[in-house]
């Protein structure tokens, strides 16, 4: 959907909208696509972001490394992914339009900063001055509108006591206006927003406010647009909604299931990109009485967590793919001494440092098998923003219910990516079974830290309980009473039992349900965490194109759900796409011994919803 | 065997309350063992229900410790005990948590954290069983080993200056720093229960002989013959005195120590250097005491006792101080409000 240009003042009336805003690292492009996020939700349209940031805080100025963009895709029907190209692209200056021109549809609109575009900013941007885009022709196929922001912001604040770089810093207050008026939105949610944040800064406040009631008063007066767009509010299911960033959810998500367990929540963690949020969502909430540690490494992060949980608490650690890595001795340890435990990897591009920024899929491999020994423990994975939330608790019951870390996957795509969620109420949250045993009676028989019930869970104590002390260590112990083992046939026994505890998992799990198609379709599209978006965009579209596709997302991937092999056996053909180089494909194909075929992208960046219908189309062809 | 339950504390416990099942492993001889009787003799003495203790170590000989003990332990894995023991104090404040590390595990792989745990002050003890040599891998050097040393990764000797790691807890900011001998039981207990009772992290430091890989490493302090002209107990308020005879005592000179003789009729004993324990500076002095440059540094003794001690809150005290605090100003937790963010609306 384009936006046309028409001599009328009757609005428009869209069915999806995709924007694209980008500009230099400084230009404030996070918080107005933010903004606009949280306005686009409270007007009640479905929407999707992607966020796609460098990794350098402060990256050289004007150059295409530097340059920050946001999507979002906002519509009147349900909306799966940030859309593969956009409608509309802000261009703060030469980089960020150079960068993301291919991103933007066919006669598209573009919104430039005029200023952004001197010798300097063409230079920095590797551009010959000569072929200047707004002169040369390059962009005739597009509907382009030059405004000169800078300028603008700067002659709005030219009474201000703020020096001249606080008064440029307001110039994406003027964008944001500016895009508020052509989609006819009400300001409130931002005036709210910058009221908060600027609260004991009056004079920033002010210019803040004053540019971005002046980007409004602009778009209405110059006549840019001569006219102004809406996107109906979306059809949703009934409920109370709000708008939520993955992160969030991820740490909302173990909030309430500590809430819920009546258990102390305790998070142990070292900062890393793109995990760092959760620590910082949960260090907001201290009256819950959750206990932020952030330690001097991430060793010492989920060292300390394994204390929490011997102690007692529900014990959680979050990082991404490094520092996973550092923390894979202790999280055998975790599964040695049979503790709930809850590891986040907020995933990014790999290997070593990598793209902090970027998402992938590439550490599904390492959560099934990086660390030494024969290590098994559960794993789930969130598929969308709202879904972290859901897992994460997934993640503590099973944690806590069967005695063992659980790993739960997110990527960075999700997990700084917003939609709206339709969230529960604490009634509505599956119960915790917190079981802990309490005091020895004098005529009980010893405690046995590693009898097990019928699921193959052993029994917790923790310290203070009188008559059940107990030491827990990475020795290998004796199946039944803990002391230190090398006895070579209770090894084998306790490896068996290790993994027979967290195939057992497989009972107190959902059933693998298809997300669309039935069973007698043709071609079986097979996901697994953040791809769900892009995968059901194009189930859907492959539909109304009249092709007989069926998807499935797989949320908990280790134990599978016990009817996985039986639903996958329907089909003759399964792709699997992932933003790795085949990781589940590699998992089914041992664990069930068929032909599945492996979709790869690895370039840090998620799907586009056309590269899997390109495939499923090839492959049926 | 039927242990006291928590309603019937009034029961005396002894030092074989404290003692588990296992058979102890370490080797006939090892240090370890005398260490272990001194604090399964010092627990009953502390007061505190014994499913209150724990018992936290990381890997190497001393590390097996917790096996030993009848009471909470986690064996856990190599340099991190303090960072376990740092998130459980963390989540139960009113424990009684015992770090037992070596060398090795503490000042080598687990540095860091030792340094972390130090500077945030929790409410442990620490006891740093230093033989100055890796045991359990069969006889490399250790970060405390001397310069020089000889072993099987170091055959011509090695080339890292040692930690000195007293001086180095009070550069990490230690409100309590203390050496003592596995040799010495009576002084060990003594040291052992001041370090329970400070508030905050206690470091001792406890000179352990491995007879196997080191043996003899501390004799000069252990030797009937020669250890008292070897080392100087420091006792708060009381003056550097040591000697066979006790005729020989410590004055401070600026900032330099020096040795005098107390039949020496121009010395008084009013002019000896009185121990305080407060006084960081002459802590300074004291944990680098063996090793300055000074010209009569092989007549010095070794000092043994708590060098530094000092009131800094704990870590978990100021946690705990925030949570209320925070609850004091947005109030009881209410999941469903949280649930519900700042800007909800309906469909």
């Amino acid at each position: 959907m384009t936006l046309e240009k028409e001599n009328t003042q009757v609005k428009n009336v869209l069915d999806k909208v995709t924007i694209l805003y980008a500009g230099d690292s400084g230009d404030g492009i996070q918080l107005i696509g933010n903004q606009f996020t949280n306005n686009t939700a409270l007007y009640g349209n479905d929407l999707s972001t992607f966020p796609d940031f460098p990794a350098e805080i402060r990256a050289p100025l004007g150059t295409l490394a530097g340059v920050s963009g946001f999507q979002i895709n906002f519509g009147n029907s349900a909306v799966f992914t940030p859309g593969d190209l956009c409608d509309v692209l802000v261009a703060m200056n030469a980089a960020s339009l150079k960068k993301n021109l291919s991103r933007l549809k066919e006669r598209g609109t573009i919104i430039i900063n005029s200023a952004g575009f001197d010798k300097k900013n063409f230079r920095l941007a590797g551009i010959d001055p000569a072929d200047n885009p707004l002169t040369n022709s390059s962009l005739d196929g597009y509907k382009v509108h030059q405004i000169d922001i800078t300028k603008l912001t700067r002659e709005n604040l030219k009474d201000s006591s703020l020096g001249s770089k606080e008064r440029d810093r307001c110039k994406n207050m003027f964008v944001l206006g500016f895009i508020y008026w052509i989609f006819n939105r009400s300001l409130d949610s931002t005036i709210d927003f910058l009221q908060r944040k600027f609260k004991s800064k009056e004079e920033v406040l002010e210019a803040n406010l004053k540019v971005l009631k002046s980007g409004y008063h602009y778009a209405e007066t110059s006549e840019t647009f001569s006219n102004r767009f809406e996107i109906k509010p979306a059809e949703m299911a009934p409920g109370l909604y709000r708008n939520v960033i993955g992160n969030q959810a991820t740490s909302l998500g173990l909030i309430a299931a500590a809430h819920c367990s009546g258990m102390n929540l305790f998070y142990g963690g070292y900062p890393i990109t793109p995990a760092s949020d959760i620590l910082h969502e949960l260090a907001k909430h201290k009256n819950f009485g959750i206990k932020t540690f952030q330690a001097e490494d991430e060793i010492a992060g989920i060292c300390s967590a394994i204390g929490a949980s011997f102690g007692g608490d529900l014990a959680t650690t979050a990082s991404s793919g490094p520092g996973i890595a550092l923390k894979g001795e202790a999280i055998g340890l975790a599964v040695m001494m049979e503790l709930p435990l809850v590891i986040i990897n907020v995933q990014r591009g790999g290997p070593s440092t990598g793209l902090p920024t970027k998402t992938e899929q590439s550490d599904l491999l390492q959560a099934m098998y990086g660390r030494n020994g024969e290590a098994p423990l559960p794993i789930v994975a969130a598929q969308s923003p709202s879904d972290c939330f859901e897992m994460a608790y997934e993640a503590c019951r099973i944690a806590v219910e069967h005695m063992t870390p659980v790993f739960l996957l997110t990527d960075g795509y999700i997990a700084n990516g917003a939609e709206p969620w339709k969230y529960p109420t604490a009634e509505e949250l599956k119960p915790i079974a917190l079981k802990v045993r309490g005091a020895r009676k004098e005529d009980e028989e010893a405690y046995l830290p590693y009898k097990r019930n019928e699921d193959l869970v052993r029994e917790w104590a923790v310290p203070g309980t009188p008559g059940v002390e107990h030491r827990l260590g990475g020795l290998e112990k004796d199946k039944e009473s803990g002391n230190v083992s090398y006895d070579p046939d209770n090894h084998q026994v306790m490896v068996n039992l290790r993994a027979a505890k967290v195939n057992q998992i497989a009972k107190h799990i959902p059933k693998q349900e298809l997300d669309s198609g039935t069973t007698d379709s043709k071609l079986l599209i097979l996901g697994w965490g953040s791809t769900y978006g892009a995968i059901k965009t194009a189930a859907q579209e492959l539909k109304t194109e009249g092709v007989d596709v069926a998807h499935a997302q797989i949320r908990y991937i280790h134990p599978f759900p016990e009817n996985l092999g039986e639903l996958l056996s329907n089909y003759d053909h399964i792709i699997i796409p992932e933003l790795n180089d085949g990781q589940l494909v590699k998992l089914i194909r041992d664990k069930y011994l068929i032909d599945a075929k492996a979709l790869s992208k690895v370039k840090g960046q998620p799907f586009h919803a056309q590269e899997i219908k390109n495939e499923v189309l090839n492959h049926l062809k | 065997m039927l242990e006291v339950l928590k309603d019937s504390n009034q029961k005396k416990l002894t030092a074989k309350d404290f003692s588990s099942d296992q058979d102890i492993r370490w080797c006939p001889g090892c240090g370890d063992y005398s260490i272990l009787k001194q604090v399964q003799s010092v627990m009953p003495e502390l007061g505190i229900p014994k499913e209150d203790i724990v018992f936290i170590s990381g890997i190497g000989c001393s590390s097996r410790f917790p096996y030993y003990m009848n009471t909470y332990g986690m064996h856990s894995i190599h340099g991190r005990a303090t960072a376990v023991a740092s998130g459980l104090k963390a989540s139960r404040p009113e424990l009684s948590v015992w770090i037992i590390t070596g060398d090795g595990d503490s000042l080598a792989i687990g540095g860091n954290h030792f340094i972390h745990l130090l500077r945030r002050n929790f409410n442990v003890n620490i006891l740093l069983f230093n033989n100055q040599i890796y045991g359990l891998t069969k006889g490399q050097y250790s970060p405390t080993s001397e310069l020089g040393k000889k072993t099987k990764s170091t055959p011509v000797g090695s080339l890292d200056h040692p930690f000195n790691p007293l001086a180095l807890s009070l550069g990490a900011d230690a409100t309590f720093i203390a050496r003592s001998i596995d040799r010495e039981p009576k002084h060990l207990k003594e040291i052992l229960l001041r370090a329970e009772r400070h508030q905050g992290t206690s470091l001792v430091e406890i000179y352990q002989n491995c007879n196997i890989f080191n043996d003899g490493a501390f004799s000069t302090f252990t030797d009937k013959t020669n250890k008292k002209d070897n080392s100087v107990y420091l006792e708060h308020g009381k003056p550097l005195i040591f000697g066979a005879e006790q005729d020989k005592g410590i004055v401070l000179d600026g900032f330099h120590a020096k040795i005098v003789s107390l039949k020496d009729p121009n010395v008084s004993i009013d002019d000896l250097w009185i121990h305080d324990e407060s006084d960081r500076n002459k802590a300074n002095i004291l944990v680098r005491f063996f090793e300055d440059n000074s010209s009569d540094i092989d007549a010095r003794p070794r000092p043994f006792g708590i060098f530094y001690q000092e009131e800094r809150g704990t870590y978990e005290e100021g946690l705990n101080q925030q949570l209320a605090q925070e609850v004091e100003l947005k109030g009881a937790p209410d999941l469903n409000k949280l649930l519900a963010g700042a800007n909800t609306w309906e469909k």
